[in-house]
C-alpha cells in the first residue's frame, strides 16, 4: 500500500504522482484530500485528490515544492512508499443545479479545479475553464482541462502564455461579455480566492472555493483549520474544504497561514534522504 | 516512616523538570512498595474494590506486593486491567479507589495508583512478553485504539474472536497517545503496554477514517459481524468570544497533539511547529488545562495563568496535577472569566480580557453557579491562549451513519451495561458515549460491551 507507481516532473519544483491506494480511491470525490506524512520525524499535511482510477485503485496527487514536507515527498521515487497515508477526507464538493459553471485554477489550484470540472463535465454541464500560472513553464493539465471544458482560457503573469493578466482579468471579460454564468468554481491561493469572491459578489454570481487551511490531523480533532464564515466557525477539513465564497473571511485565512512562517524556514528536509521507507 | 501517610513520590526536581518533557514522577523502589503495600489492612470486604471501575482485587494484588511476589500480584492485576502501567499513572484515584480505602478514614489511603503502577512497571522490565497469538473466530470490527477500544478489542482476542482495530491516526492509544503529555505518562510505557494487548491477536489498521475511508455499514458487507465504536470526544469546544481565530490562540487538541503525538517539543528536528507565547493563559481547570499548562511551561512561556470561572473546590483535575501545576510556578486565576481575546494589528493575540466572578446558587451540576461581578473587568497581558474547556464527540461517524441514533450533543446513544446502540450488531463505548470521562471509566465500557457482543454472536449463531 502507498506505493508510489509513476512520478512526473510538470515543472521543477511541481510534481505529480500517482499512488496505489485503493481504500482512498474506492470512496474518492472532487473536492476531497488526503494527509500524509512521509518521514518518521515528519508533519501531516493535506494534499487535494487531483484525480483517481477506482479500477486500478490508484490516486494521483500534484503538489508544489514549497517547503520540508513537500520536498521530502518531492524526494521519493516510483516504488517508495508514503510512510502514512489517510482519506479520503473532508466532504465532497456539493454543485448546485447550473447550466454552466466557470472553473477557475490559479498555480498549483490547477490540481483541485480538475476534478470538479471533470465531474461537472460527466454530468452534462457546460464547463468554461480559467488557469493562470505566473509563466507558461508552470502550466500544468492544460489538455486534461480542454476535454473536459467547452472553452479554456489561459492568463500568465507575465504574458508567457495565453493573456497577460490575472485569471480574474479573464473572469471579468467573460462577464461583461454578456456571459451567463450560473456558478464559479475557484481554487487556488489565498488572495486569488478573495480577488475572485470580490468580483463575482459584485455581480451576484454563486461561487465556491476551496480553501487550503492550516491542518494537522484532518479529522475535526483539533480545530487548527478554523475558519469564520458569516457568524460562523467552521472546521475546513470536516464541514469543507469547498465553501460558498461570499461571506469567508479571507483575510483571517491568510494570516493564519502565515502563523509558522519562521518556524517551517528552521525544519531541514535533507534528512529524509538516507532513510527513505521501501516496501518490505 | 510514618504509618499515617502514604510513602512520598520520588519526583524530578522543579528547577530540572520544568525544562524537560521526562516523567515527572519516578515510582517507587521494591523496598518502598512493600513498605506501602503492608499499609494496607487487607479488608475482608474491601471497600476501595467498589470504586474501582473495572472491580480489581485490590487487597489481594497489594498482599502480593508485601510478600515480595511480584509476578503473581501482576497476574492478578492484569486479570481485570489489561492497562495497568496507564491508569496506575492518570486514574483519578482520590475519586476512585482510594477515595473508599478504610485507611483513608483517619489516615492518608493506601497509595493504591502507586502499587499499581510499581507491580506494571516491574513486569515491563521483568516478564518477557509472550509473542503475537493467532485468533481464527469470527470477525469483529473495533473503531478507535483509545482505552475504550483497546480494552474491547483485548477481551475479545481473549475470547477467540478475530479483531481488527482501526485507527484514524497515524499512532494508535487515543488520548493516551496525542492528548496526556510525555512528563507525565511516557509515550513508550503506552506503546509497550499497547504492544502486549494487540499480542492477543489483536489486528490494527491505521489511517483508517471510519465514516470517511469506509463506513459501519461496510463494515458488516465486508464480513465483520459486530461493531464496537470507541472514537472518544475529540471535538474540541471553543468560547466563543471575540478573537478567538488571533493567530496565537489554540484549543488545548490542537496545543497538545502537536506536542505529544507529533513532538513539536523537539522542533525542528522533528518537523511540526508550535508557538509558545512568553505569557500564556490556559482557559479551563480540568486535566486537559493542567497538561496544557504544565506543557506551555516546559517549551519556555515565563509565565503561565490558569484561568478558571469557579473556585478551586470546584477544579475538576486530578489533585496530583493540580499540586503539580502549582509546584512547577502555574498561576492560578480562579473566579475568572474570559470575555474577549485581544489583539494587534497583524492578528497575534496580545491579551486576554477577563471579568471577576463570585459563586451563586448551585447549578444544575450541583456545583455554585459561578456569577460576573459587574464592572470588575481587567486584561492579562499574554501572547499565548489556550482554551480548555472541554470536547464533544466527533461528528464523522453519526454523520456517514444515519441510522444510528445520538443525542442532541452528538454523544451516540448507548446501553450502559452492554454498549448496545439503536443498529443491530453496534455497541460503542467511552467518551463517545459519556462525553469526557475517565481513562478507566472508558476500560471499563470496553469490557462489558465486549461480554455483550460475545453474548450477541454466541445468540445470532
Ligand atoms: C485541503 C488542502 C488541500 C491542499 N492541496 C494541495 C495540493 O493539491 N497541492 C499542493 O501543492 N498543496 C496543497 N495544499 C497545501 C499544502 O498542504 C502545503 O503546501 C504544504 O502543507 C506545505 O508544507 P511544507 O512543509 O512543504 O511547507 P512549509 O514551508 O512548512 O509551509 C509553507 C506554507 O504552506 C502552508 N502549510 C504549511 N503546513 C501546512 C499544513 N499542515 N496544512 C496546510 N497548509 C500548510 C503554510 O501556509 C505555510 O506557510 C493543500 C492544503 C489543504 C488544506
Ligand atoms: C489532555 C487530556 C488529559 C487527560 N487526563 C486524564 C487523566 O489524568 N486521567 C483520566 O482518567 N482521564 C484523563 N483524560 C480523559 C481520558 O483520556 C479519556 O476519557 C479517555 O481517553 C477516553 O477513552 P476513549 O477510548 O473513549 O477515547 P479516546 O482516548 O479519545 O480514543 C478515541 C480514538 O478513536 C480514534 N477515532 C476517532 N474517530 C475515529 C474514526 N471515525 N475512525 C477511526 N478512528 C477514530 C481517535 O483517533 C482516538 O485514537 C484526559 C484527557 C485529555 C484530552
Ligand atoms: S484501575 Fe484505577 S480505580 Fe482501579 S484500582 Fe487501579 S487506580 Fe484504582
Ligand atoms: S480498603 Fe484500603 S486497607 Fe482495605 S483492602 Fe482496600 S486498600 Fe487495603
Ligand atoms: S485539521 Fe484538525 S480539525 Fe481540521
Ligand atoms: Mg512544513
Amino acid at each position: 500500500m502507498n506505493k508510489i507507481l509513476e512520478k512526473k516532473v510538470l515543472a521543477p519544483t511541481l510534481k505529480q504522482i500517482v499512488v496505489n491506494a485503493p481504500l482512498i480511491a474506492r470512496k474518492a470525490k472532487a473536492g476531497q484530500f488526503v494527509i500524509l506524512r512521509v518521514h518518521e520525524r515528519g508533519e501531516r499535511f493535506p494534499l487535494t485528490i487531483a484525480d483517481y482510477d477506482r479500477e486500478k485503485g490508484t490516486i494521483t496527487l500534484i503538489f508544489q515544492e514549497v517547503g520540508a514536507s513537500t520536498k521530502l515527498l518531492g524526494n521519493l521515487e516510483v516504488g517508495d512508499v508514503i510512510l502514512d497515508l489517510v482519506g479520503p477526507l473532508g466532504k465532497a464538493t456539493k454543485h448546485p443545479h447550473a447550466k454552466r459553471v466557470v472553473c477557475i485554477g490559479g498555480g498549483v489550484g490547477v490540481a483541485p479545479v480538475y476534478p470538479e470540472a471533470k465531474e461537472l463535465y460527466e454530468n452534462g454541464v457546460e464547463v468554461i475553464s480559467i488557469i493562470g500560472a505566473r509563466n507558461k513553464d508552470l502550466l500544468f493539465y492544460v489538455d486534461e482541462m480542454k476535454k473536459v471544458s467547452k472553452e479554456l482560457y489561459i492568463t500568465t503573469d507575465d504574458g508567457s502564455a495565453g493573456r497577460k493578466g490575472f485569471v480574474t482579468d479573464a473572469l471579468k471579460d467573460l462577464i461583461l461579455s454578456g456571459m451567463e454564468i450560473d456558478c464559479v468554481i475557484a481554487i487556488g491561493p489565498m488572495p486569488m480566492m478573495k480577488a475572485v469572491s470580490n468580483l463575482t459578489k459584485e455581480y451576484g454570481i454563486y461561487t465556491i472555493v476551496s480553501l487550503n487551511s492550516l491542518m494537522v490531523d484532518g479529522t475535526g480533532m483539533c480545530g487548527g483549520c478554523r475558519v469564520t464564515i458569516g457568524n460562523e466557525v467552521k472546521f475546513a477539513c470536516i464541514d469543507g474544504p469547498a465553501f460558498e465564497a461570499h461571506s469567508i473571511d479571507f483575510d483571517e485565512q491568510m494570516r493564519r497561514l502565515r502563523m509558522y512562517q519562521e518556524e517551517e524556514k528552521l525544519v531541514d528536509c535533507k534528512c529524509g534522504e538516507a532513510e527513505k521507507n521501501v516496501e518490505n | 516512616m510514618s504509618r499515617t501517610k502514604k510513602h512520598p513520590m520520588p519526583c524530578q526536581p522543579v528547577e530540572e523538570r520544568i525544562k524537560n518533557f521526562s516523567e515527572v514522577a519516578l515510582g517507587y523502589d521494591e523496598q518502598t512498595a512493600i513498605a506501602e503495600a503492608k499499609r494496607c489492612i487487607q479488608c475482608k470486604n474491601p471497600r476501595c474494590v467498589q470504586g474501582c471501575p473495572v472491580g480489581i482485587d485490590i487487597p489481594q494484588f497489594i498482599q502480593k506486593i508485601a510478600e515480595g511476589d511480584f509476578e503473581s500480584s501482576i497476574e492478578i492485576l492484569k486479570s481485570k486491567n489489561s492497562l495497568p502501567a496507564i491508569c496506575g499513572r492518570v486514574c483519578p484515584q482520590e475519586d476512585q479507589c482510594e477515595k473508599l480505602c478504610v485507611v483513608g478514614i483517619k489516615n492518608e489511603p493506601v497509595a493504591i495508583g502507586r502499587l499499581e503502577r510499581f507491580v506494571a512497571d516491574w513486569e515491563r522490565v521483568n516478564v518477557k512478553p509472550k509473542g503475537k497469538q493467532v485468533t481464527e473466530g469470527k470477525k469483529v470490527a473495533v473503531v478507535g485504539s483509545g482505552p475504550a477500544g483497546l480494552t474491547c478489542a483485548g477481551e475479545l482476542a481473549k475470547m477467540g474472536y478475530k479483531v481488527t482495530i482501526f485507527e484514524a491516526f497515524h499512532q494508535p492509544g487515543g488520548v493516551l497517545m496525542y492528548g496526556i503529555p510525555e512528563f507525565r505518562l511516557p509515550k513508550k510505557i503506552v506503546e509497550e503496554e499497547i504492544n502486549s494487548l494487540l499480542d492477543l491477536g489483536v489486528e490494527l489498521k491505521t489511517n483508517v477514517v471510519i465514516g470517511q475511508t469506509i463506513t459501519i455499514e461496510e463494515l458488516f458487507a465486508e464480513g465483520y459481524e459486530a461493531v464496537f465504536i470507541g472514537s472518544g470526544a475529540g471535538l474540541p469546544y471553543f468560547l466563543n468570544i471575540p478573537g478567538e481565530n488571533l493567530n496565537g490562540v489554540y484549543s488545548a487538541n490542537e496545543f497538545l497533539t502537536r506536542v505529544n503525538l507529533m513532538r513539536a517539543y523537539l522542533h525542528p528536528d522533528w518537523h511540526t511547529p508550535i508557538k509558545v507565547g512568553k505569557k500564556v493563559a490556559v482557559v479551563g481547570a480540568g486535566n486537559v488545562a493542567m497538561d496544557a499548562a504544565r506543557t506551555a511551561k516546559r517549551l519556555g512561556a515565563e509565565e503561565v495563568y490558569i484561568v478558571y470561572r469557579r473556585s478551586e473546590e470546584e477544579m475538576p483535575a486530578r489533585e496530583e496535577e493540580v499540586h503539580h501545576a502549582k509546584e512547577e510556578g502555574i498561576i492560578f486565576k480562579l473566579l475568572t472569566n474570559p470575555v474577549e481575546i485581544l489583539g494587534n494589528e497583524e492578528g497575534w493575540v496580545t491579551g486576554l480580557k477577563c471579568i471577576k466572578m463570585e459563586l451563586g446558587e448551585p447549578d444544575s451540576s450541583g456545583r455554585r453557579r459561578p456569577i460576573p461581578v459587574e464592572g470588575s473587568e481587567f486584561q492579562l497581558d499574554v501572547d499565548g491562549v489556550i482554551i480548555a474547556v472541554g470536547q464533544g464527540p466527533n461528528p464523522l461517524i453519526p454523520r456517514s451513519t444515519p441510522s444510528l441514533e445520538t443525542s442532541k450533543w452528538g454523544n451516540i446513544i448507548a446501553d450502559e451495561m452492554t454498549g448496545k446502540t439503536s443498529m443491530e450488531g453496534v455497541f460503542a463505548g467511552g467518551d463517545v458515549v459519556t462525553g469526557a470521562a475517565t481513562v478507566i471509566k472508558a476500560m471499563g465500557a470496553g469490557k462489558n460491551a465486549a461480554i455483550a457482543i460475545d453474548q450477541y454472536l454466541k445468540n445470532k449463531g
